[in-house]
């Protein structure tokens, strides 16, 4: 468990949760112009959940959809899992806060110690926490606070705990996601590279680094699979060309390329939606 | 079991040194005049040169200001090295391990950088001298004064120190003894007993020996201070002086966290380690998650306690250990059944796998200290083996690896560290942060000084050179470092010793409420001075079956130091507030003064409108020292000091374009241009002396203290120069020293700009942003912009500048284009990935009609001198060959200059400066040979 490295990318489980209807409607996040399909969007997540299922071999764990919570499919920002502890996040969104709710109830069902966030003055996006396997960066943005980040850092004591400021409405992993152990996938905009040099100087490990023109294309889900090795979920060629490209630089990889149109329109990336755990039997 | 050898080889030999006493001002005087500047000692007078006369005159004026104790420095030196290498013959018959393993490292180094003082009368020894700097401590200030006082009596502390130092016999039998109190890592109370003059090294390695403890470097002895504030004990200085009135109370800690324990090669030392971590855990001084105390405890009770035994209900005795700060029944219960599955585990591969689970821990190793930021937030800095962390609460906020720091100082209460530029910048800038109070600033100094020196460095750094008069804090890291440690531990030659594994149960109780320090008071200390009576469960003998272990990094033994002659002020300043009384400032003296301007903590680019002024820090002290210099007769003291930190990063560093300029000046001139082309090399200096107008806060009398991290180099030109580096030495006084004139020109500052612009990218290899329209702007030279691409800058930019030289110009071209992805994935810190190409690139000018100079006619070879200079990121290696061919003098000049960076920009001018420069400080010579090699990464992304 302490074994800090050798685990990475390793998941036995993962939380996932429905789309509601009210998804196309009202997110709390929606940029007005942009037209949300919600039919497709639907799709896209029903085969997203396909593929951590059958592909990744996955126990999946869906929850309903509530209809109250339009956002809720993104669960990744309502816990932060590392190891045998979930810490149950406070949302930076007030409308999303409910949101943490049924997570933490399936969460609890695994056995995980649970931690949850009693200060109300934290706030705290499971999207703005990225875990290297050796060290969180927490992003500092709209929906991350530096107490929030404080209590991310009380919650896992073995690990650094480096703070990265994000602007402009973004989460950490809007831009950048792990690629691998020590592989950093980063976007190209400035402010994603801003974030990667920061990152770069927080640690004392040395990262490499994988750049795709897309900042969103950066958002990737890896995991380590027994049979198959690295295996990375990554965009489509259809919204990504350039950056679906880079990916096949990978050597040795599985990469599955997963269709994420509709979602990422709303900032729902990759990662945001599923919560992955590894729980050993 | 060596000890009697030793006592008896003492008093052989004490006549001896008896005699060589009286000897010793008159070999210093032969050696001042025949190898001036050779030695850089504490002391004053020695450093004069010829070459810098007046300096030395005005040293000598000085020196009349000086306690007596100062200046006599120089017998004693004179005495030590013939006592400590006959103390060290015997011993090296009776061991067969190499001596440094049974002298402690400081010692071993004193031995030897006394040897090089003597190196007229041994020289015999003088081969081993060249790798250990000298070191010159307050210690050796004070035990001078000492010496002076107690008159006819100097022989014998000395004699006794020695005596006690290598075999912690018996005291000598005239010195008034102290018992120490010295509380080892497993709670015992170690009563030692010293002479109460004895410097730290010998309580130290008295409880090493007691130990039976070889890789001692790791550790270290502390004592707390008034203020209770925990201290290291400096091994070089007296121990009396260092605890002032505090009782004489130790523990016995680890210093220097080793950053992979798996690399040290005795489980005894590992054990060590293992019971210093756990202080640490149960006092919460590393915080674990539940689940890494659990695992941690669950070792700790396997090593402690041998295999579980189904049979004895653990839970009963298991809360009398703590595993936490504080621990829960569950913890309890999680830590036993991890505990069952440690079955049939040694207790030393128990401790292996604490260990390895330990130093992953992010607070592993990290030495936190309370400060303010510039705003006045509660921050702690934490100093570790890579380098300065920031933290806000519990939160990384900022890191500065030991290669981004320029230089260390503290300066009252303030603590500031000089950055390397980032990339986005084009200068250095400053970073300031309030600690609690000076003392607290100088001790964050001091470990940040040592931690830089053991970890970063081959072997310790330079001492400050005495160029000027230099008081106050002259502190550096005086042990060995973990390239030498490690270097040491290979030959370690020995059985494993046998050790018992005390429970740590007591232990663990009676450090509650002192988390810190594994000591307390008296009352605390007496309690856990029990003897710990339970044992594990096992046969010592079975720990020998520990697995072994290869030490010794080979990328660390490798590496070598950057020596390099920087030294731009460690030098005196004249107080406005007189001071003649003032006590150095490592004896923790706070010269009075008044400080006047509100400390002025900031975190500022530094104001690059000022031109030259680039670095105003620096540029301000030097300016101030020239000054003090020229007033030296009436200057009373100063107390500051100064170290360079530099980084020399060379052509192999991939990632970063690298082009490296041979420019080969051929004439037939006199050797008038000598001193100009040493100038010239070192165009850093030359510009920190030139802004001599700005100055700040320096001129009160306050402790304060720099500290410039030299970098390790892997430069085989460095190395080479090694040999060299006093007479580099003697030639850096002059600019330092003399009027401005000749010595740098204008050109030294263009030179430097874009090194300094260089320098910033190669922080951050990865970028490759230009940014030279900025730096541009500034230049008066009107030098075109060389934009494009590398070859069309060279083909282009180079006859610009060469166009007075011999006409006709061959160039010749060779590219490489390689694939230095692996040779990356080991030397770089940042990388593309996945691939990365290296263009290599080498071009040759050269003069068509080589007039027949070096190469054709052998001549007689009259001086060969090189000299190396570094500026931030360029090396100069100016060698100068002086040939006799057919009663013509011919004097020959090869400048390598290497210029590490990013983008191509800078190197194109950079490039172009160096040539024009070179013309310009040889206007008598001619430019006959060209060499640009470069190495460029070529970019996967630019590409696709």
């Amino acid at each position: 468990m302490a074994g800090l490295m050798e685990d990475f990318g390793n998941f036995t489980h993962a939380v996932v949760r429905a789309i509601p209807d009210s998804f196309a409607n009202e997110d709390s996040r929606r940029k007005k112009t942009v037209e949300v399909d919600l039919a497709k969007a639907q799709r896209e997540h029903e085969l997203y959940i396909e593929v951590l299922r059958h592909q990744l071999g996955l126990r999946v764990l869906e929850l309903p959809a509530d209809e109250s919570l339009p956002d809720c499919a993104f669960v990744e920002d309502a816990a932060v899992v590392c190891g045998d502890t979930a810490l149950i996040t406070r949302p930076g969104s007030d409308i999303r806060r409910k949101e943490t709710e049924a997570v933490k109830m399936v969460l609890k069902e695994m056995n995980l110690n649970i931690v949850e966030i009693d200060d109300e003055s934290a706030t705290l996006d499971g999207m703005d926490v990225l875990f290297t396997g050796r060290e969180f960066f927490v992003g500092l943005s709209e929906r991350t606070n530096q107490r929030g980040a404080e209590i991310l850092a009380d919650t896992f004591k073995d690990y650094a705990v480096s703070v990265v400021p994000v602007q402009n409405g973004r989460h950490l992993k809007s831009f950048c996601s792990m690629g691998g152990p020590d592989l950093i996938i980063i976007g190209s905009s400035e402010q994603a590279q801003r974030a990667l040099k920061i990152m770069k100087q927080m640690s004392d490990h040395r990262y490499d680094k994988l750049t795709v023109p897309d900042d969103a294309a950066a958002n990737c889900i890896y995991v380590h699979l027994p049979d198959k090795g690295h295996t990375l979920l990554h965009c489509t060629p259809e919204e990504f060309p350039e950056s679906a490209k880079v990916f096949e630089r990978l050597k040795d990889y599985l990469l599955i390329p997963v269709s994420n149109a509709e979602k990422v329109k709303v900032d729902g990336a990759l990662t945001c939606c599923s919560v992955l755990i590894h729980k050993k039997v | 079991m060596t000890t009697e050898v030793v006592s008896e080889a003492e008093v052989k030999k004490e006549p001896e040194k008896a005699d060589e006493q009286p000897a010793a001002p008159q070999q210093d005087a032969e050696q001042e005049s025949e190898q001036p500047a050779a030695i850089q000692d504490g002391d004053t007078p020695r450093t004069a040169s010829p070459q810098t006369d007046r300096k030395s005159k005005e040293a000598r004026g000085l020196s009349r200001f000086l306690p007596p104790w100062l200046k006599r420095q120089k017998s004693q030196s004179r005495t030590e090295p013939s006592e400590d290498h006959e103390d060290k013959a015997p011993m090296e018959e009776q061991l067969e391990a190499p001596p440094p393993e049974e002298v402690s490292p400081q010692e071993a180094e004193r031995d030897e950088s006394h040897s090089i003082g003597s190196a007229d009368t041994q020289p015999a020894k003088e081969e081993k001298g060249e790798e250990f700097p000298e070191r010159i401590g307050d210690g050796k200030e004070e035990e001078d004064l000492l010496e002076s006082k107690a008159g006819e009596k100097e022989d014998e502390p000395l004699k006794a120190e020695a005596e006690a130092e290598k075999s912690s016999l018996k005291p000598a039998k005239k010195m008034k003894t102290v018992t120490c109190q010295v509380t080892l890592l497993d709670g015992s109370l170690l009563p030692c007993e010293v002479e109460k003059r004895a410097k730290g090294i010998v309580l130290f390695v008295k409880v090493c020996e007691h130990l039976n403890l070889l890789e001692k470097d790791y550790f270290g002895l502390c004592y707390k201070d008034h203020a209770d504030q925990k201290c290291w004990l400096d091994p070089a200085k007296e121990i009396k002086r260092q605890i002032r009135n505090c009782p004489w109370q130790f523990a016995f800690s680890v210093k220097f966290y080793p950053p992979d324990p798996s690399q040290l090669t005795e489980d005894i030392t590992r054990y060590l380690l293992c019971l210093q971590l756990r202080q640490d855990i149960a006092s919460g001084r590393l915080p674990c998650s539940f689940v890494t105390h659990s695992l941690l405890g669950s070792y700790t009770l396997q090593a402690e306690m041998g295999d579980h035994d189904p049979d004895a209900c653990c839970l009963d005795y298991i809360s009398e250990f703590q595993f936490a700060p504080s621990q829960s029944k569950e913890m309890e219960e999680k830590v036993v059944e991890l505990y069952k599955t440690h079955r049939g585990m040694s207790p030393a591969q128990a401790d292996a796998q604490f260990l390895e689970n330990a130093k992953k821990l992010s607070m592993y190793g990290v030495d936190l200290h309370h400060a303010k930021d510039s705003e006045g937030v509660d921050i702690m800095l934490g100093v570790c083996a890579n380098g300065l962390l920031i933290y806000k609460d519990r939160l990384r906020i900022n890191r500065f690896a030991w290669p981004k720091i320029l230089k260390i100082s503290y300066k009252r209460s303030n603590f500031y560290i000089k950055i390397r530029p980032g990339e986005a910048e084009q200068f250095e800038s400053s970073v300031g942060f309030k600690l609690p109070n000076h003392r607290a600033a100088k001790r964050l100094w001091k470990v940040c000084v040592e931690h830089h020196t053991f970890f970063r460095l081959v072997t310790p750094e330079q001492p400050p050179k005495a160029r000027f008069l230099t008081l106050g804090s002259k502190f550096r890291y005086s042990g060995r470092t973990q390239a030498q440690t490690r270097q040491a531990s290979t030959l370690i030659d020995r059985p494993a010793p046998h050790f018992e594994r005390c429970s740590s149960k007591r232990l663990s109780r009676s450090l509650d409420g002192v988390p810190g320090l594994g000591m307390d008071d008296q009352a605390g200390a007496t309690s856990l001075g029990r003897t710990p009576g339970e044992k594990n469960g096992r046969d010592p003998a079975l720990e020998l079956s520990s697995d072994s272990k290869t030490a010794g990094d080979m990328e660390d033994s490798q590496r070598q130091k950057a020596f390099e002659e920087e030294v731009p002020s460690s030098s005196l300043l004249s107080s406005t507030v007189a001071c003649t009384t003032s006590v150095p400032a490592a004896e923790g003296a706070i010269a009075v003064g008044s400080p006047p301007a509100a400390a002025h903590v900031a975190e500022k680019a530094l104001p690059r409108a000022d031109g030259p002024a680039y670095s105003s820090n620096d540029v301000g002290k030097t300016a101030e020292d020239k000054q003090k210099s020229d007033t030296l007769e009436q200057a009373e003291v100063e107390i500051e000091e100064t170290v360079v930190i530099k980084e020399v990063r060379k052509a192999p560093k991939v990632e970063v374009t690298v082009p490296e300029v041979v420019v080969t000046a051929v004439t037939e001139k006199e050797p008038e241009k000598k001193p100009g082309g040493e100038a010239e090399g070192r165009g850093g200096e030359g510009v920190t002396q030139r802004g001599s107008t700005s100055s700040d806060s320096h001129s009160e009398s306050e402790d304060e203290a720099e500290y410039h991290p030299q970098a390790p180099s892997v430069s085989v030109d460095q190395i080479k120069e090694l040999p060299e580096e006093e007479e580099e030495l003697e030639v850096e006084a002059q600019p330092l020293e003399a009027e401005p004139t000749a010595a740098s020109p204008c050109p030294t500052t263009e030179e430097q700009e874009p090194a300094l612009k260089d320098e910033a990218q190669n922080g951050h290899p990865e970028s490759q942003s230009p940014q030279g329209s900025v730096e541009e702007d500034e230049e008066d030279e009107g030098e075109p912009k060389l934009n494009g691409d590398a070859s069309r800058a060279e083909t282009e930019g180079f006859p610009q500048v060469i166009c007075c030289s011999e006409p006709p110009v061959v160039k010749t071209e060779m590219v490489t284009i390689s694939d230095t992805f692996a040779a990356q994935k080991t030397e770089i810190s940042t990388l593309e990935v996945p691939i990365v190409h290296t263009e290599t690139k080498t071009i040759t000018y050269e003069a068509a009609q080589v007039d027949g100079a070096g190469d054709s006619e052998p001549g007689m070879l009259m001086t060969a001198q090189t000299i190396t200079s570094e500026s931030l990121c360029t090396t100069t290696t100016t060698h100068i060959t002086k040939m006799l061919k057919g009663g013509v003098s011919e004097t020959r000049i090869e400048k390598r200059i290497v210029i590490s960076g990013d983008s191509d920009i800078d190197h194109d001018q950079a490039l172009a400066r160096a040539i024009k420069e070179a013309k310009e400080q040889h206007p008598d010579m001619s430019v006959t040979r060209v060499v640009v090699h470069k190495e460029t990464e070529v970019m996967e992304e630019g590409k696709d």
